[in-house]
């Protein structure tokens, strides 16, 4: 069934959401049921978080939020008012690259590349949680992250010699 | 997603006060289940009432009874990753980790696991008849597609399972859920928390209309010493249960003292068969006692067309999840089976 979508009704319940994304404070107006993941593809301009299936089952819109990773699909906008959000275009300097970012490259860890930011995103939340030791670990801890390209292999290779790079730092 | 109102609440009596205007309003926590239902417009709320930023209920502490309060507003991974949790309810531990994925479990509540609704492909269809989702419909899974449906305490009306793997451990565990709502707070046994279908199946629990879970409690004894969580699934991770067990022993010896056996994927609630418990009292830990508990606990159980295999599977899923409880330190992540 269309939802009937009347003008009055959207134009009063649009909100302040304030938002600090990769460190820029964002100031949006925005109706309740926008979701972060619109919120910043279509109101931020920072299409790098992807659209994957938009019901919290591929894991493609991966983001980091105050500190953790969630589904920025599942979440609405308004309720994260305040929040600090970490896309896959924050992970590093201008012109440098994550060292996740290398190690995907040096892997071979994608092939259609839709999923990347989303495993990135997810990867770096994992390793601050810090439960991940071994790959079957790793590999239980990314299964929200799903790749339809089957780079998986990869993938885990990628992330775990990142991991064991940090372990011996 | 329809058009709808959102309101942040202050404190519990702010959100009972707010969802009390008037009106068809939800409340919401992590969201994970009710915007995916929004999503698909199963559920149509006219107002939000955002209980994320209430005051209180987002601790886990211990009790003056020795027990363990689980706030409502507690993630999920934060639950399974505390302290606490992990070195005196493993088992819960577990169970949460064994559901979801991790970003899921970084944003979904206790509260909200506990009300969840059925993954059942037929309630999520509005284009097919389901008593769930509309009453009097009628049921499209008994006819149609079963294998995830349920096996015991199954109705006419429905037969559709519950989809949580912490509730598996908070029954086993004999969890207390506590709620506040418009009349007052009161606190609800988990074995009454969750429903049967009968001819109500829109209706998954006991909560009432405007009701809040705001906390959990366990009780002192989390079976720590001997526990498994087993999951039983058709992929290796991030997938919801047909089968899964917990369990938790308290052993003198080999000799069982007291048992705990819950399952999942099978019944619209959590279920637990305390005779089976009762008959293994004071009976040796091994895999013929655990099997004729498994018969026990299946007395009554029916399959249908594409489910009759999960019968024979819970009787094995028992036995075997109860030997890995005699040898928690070999169990792998995930809930997989370990022996």
């Amino acid at each position: 069934m269309l939802t009937e979508l009347t003008e009055p009704t959207t134009l009063k319940a649009s909100q302040p959401v304030n938002l600090v994304v990769n460190g820029t404070p964002l100031q949006l107006n925005l109706l309740p049921w926008v979701s972060l993941l619109d919120a910043l593809r279509d109101y931020s301009g920072l299409t790098g978080t992807k659209k994957g299936c938009d019901h919290g089952q591929c894991g493609a819109c991966t983001v980091i939020c105050d500190g953790k990773r969630v589904l920025s699909c599942l979440s609405l906008a308004v309720s994260k008012d305040g929040s600090e959000i970490t896309t896959i275009e924050g992970i590093a300097p201008e012109g440098d690259l994550h060292p996740l970012q290398k190690a995907f490259i040096e892997h071979d860890a994608f092939q259609c590349g839709y999923c990347t930011p989303g495993q990135i995103c997810s990867a770096i939340g994992m390793m601050k949680e810090g439960k991940a030791k071994t790959r079957a670990e790793v590999k239980e801890l990314m299964s929200g992250n799903l790749c339809r390209c089957g780079a998986n292999t990869n993938i885990i290779d990628a992330i775990m010699e990142v991991q064991n790079q940090s372990v011996h730092e | 997603m329809n058009n709808f109102t959102y309101k942040r609440a202050e404190s519990i009596e702010d959100a009972l006060a707010q969802n009390n205007s008037g009106g068809n309003s939800s409340y919401l926590a992590g969201g994970t289940n009710l915007v995916d239902l929004m999503k698909y417009d199963l559920t149509r709320p006219d107002s939000l009432v955002d209980l994320n930023r209430v005051d209180g209920h987002h601790e886990i502490y211990e009790t003056p009874e020795g027990g363990l309060l689980l706030g409502a507003f507690v993630t999920n991974a934060d639950t399974a990753w505390h302290p606490i949790v992990e070195e005196r309810y493993p088992l819960l531990s577990k169970a949460i980790l064994a559901g979801a994925s991790a970003q899921i479990r970084n944003m979904a509540t206790n509260g909200g696991n506990l009300l969840q609704r059925t993954r059942c492909y037929y309630f999520y269809d509005a284009n097919v008849p389901c008593n769930k989702r509309e009453p009097g419909s009628g049921c499209s899974a008994i006819p149609g597609y079963n294998r995830i449906m349920a096996i015991l305490g199954t109705s006419e009306s429905c037969i559709a399972v519950f989809p949580s793997d912490m509730c598996v451990g908070l029954a086993a565990l004999d969890a207390t859920v506590h709620v506040e709502g418009p009349t007052g707070s009161r606190s609800i046994p988990f074995a009454d928390f969750h429903r049967l279908p009968g001819d109500t199946p829109e209706i998954d629990n006991t909560l009432l209309p405007g009701e809040i879970i705001t906390g959990i409690e366990l009780p002192a004894n989390g079976f720590s010493k001997n526990y498994s969580y087993l999951k039983l699934r058709d992929r290796n991770s991030y997938a919801f249960a047909l089968v899964s067990v917990a369990t938790g022993l308290e052993l003198d010896g080999n000799v069982i003292r007291e048992a705990r056996i819950a399952l999942g994927g099978v019944a619209h609630k959590p279920w637990r068969v305390r005779e089976a418990e009762e008959f293994l009292a004071g009976k040796t830990a091994d895999a013929a006692s655990f099997g004729q508990a498994a018969e026990i606990i299946l007395r009554g159980a029916v399959g249908f067309p594409h489910n009759a295999f999960k019968i024979e599977l819970a009787k094995r899923a028992i036995v075997r999840n109860c030997m890995m409880a005699l040898d928690p330190e070999s169990q792998l992540p995930g809930a997989q089976p370990s022996v």
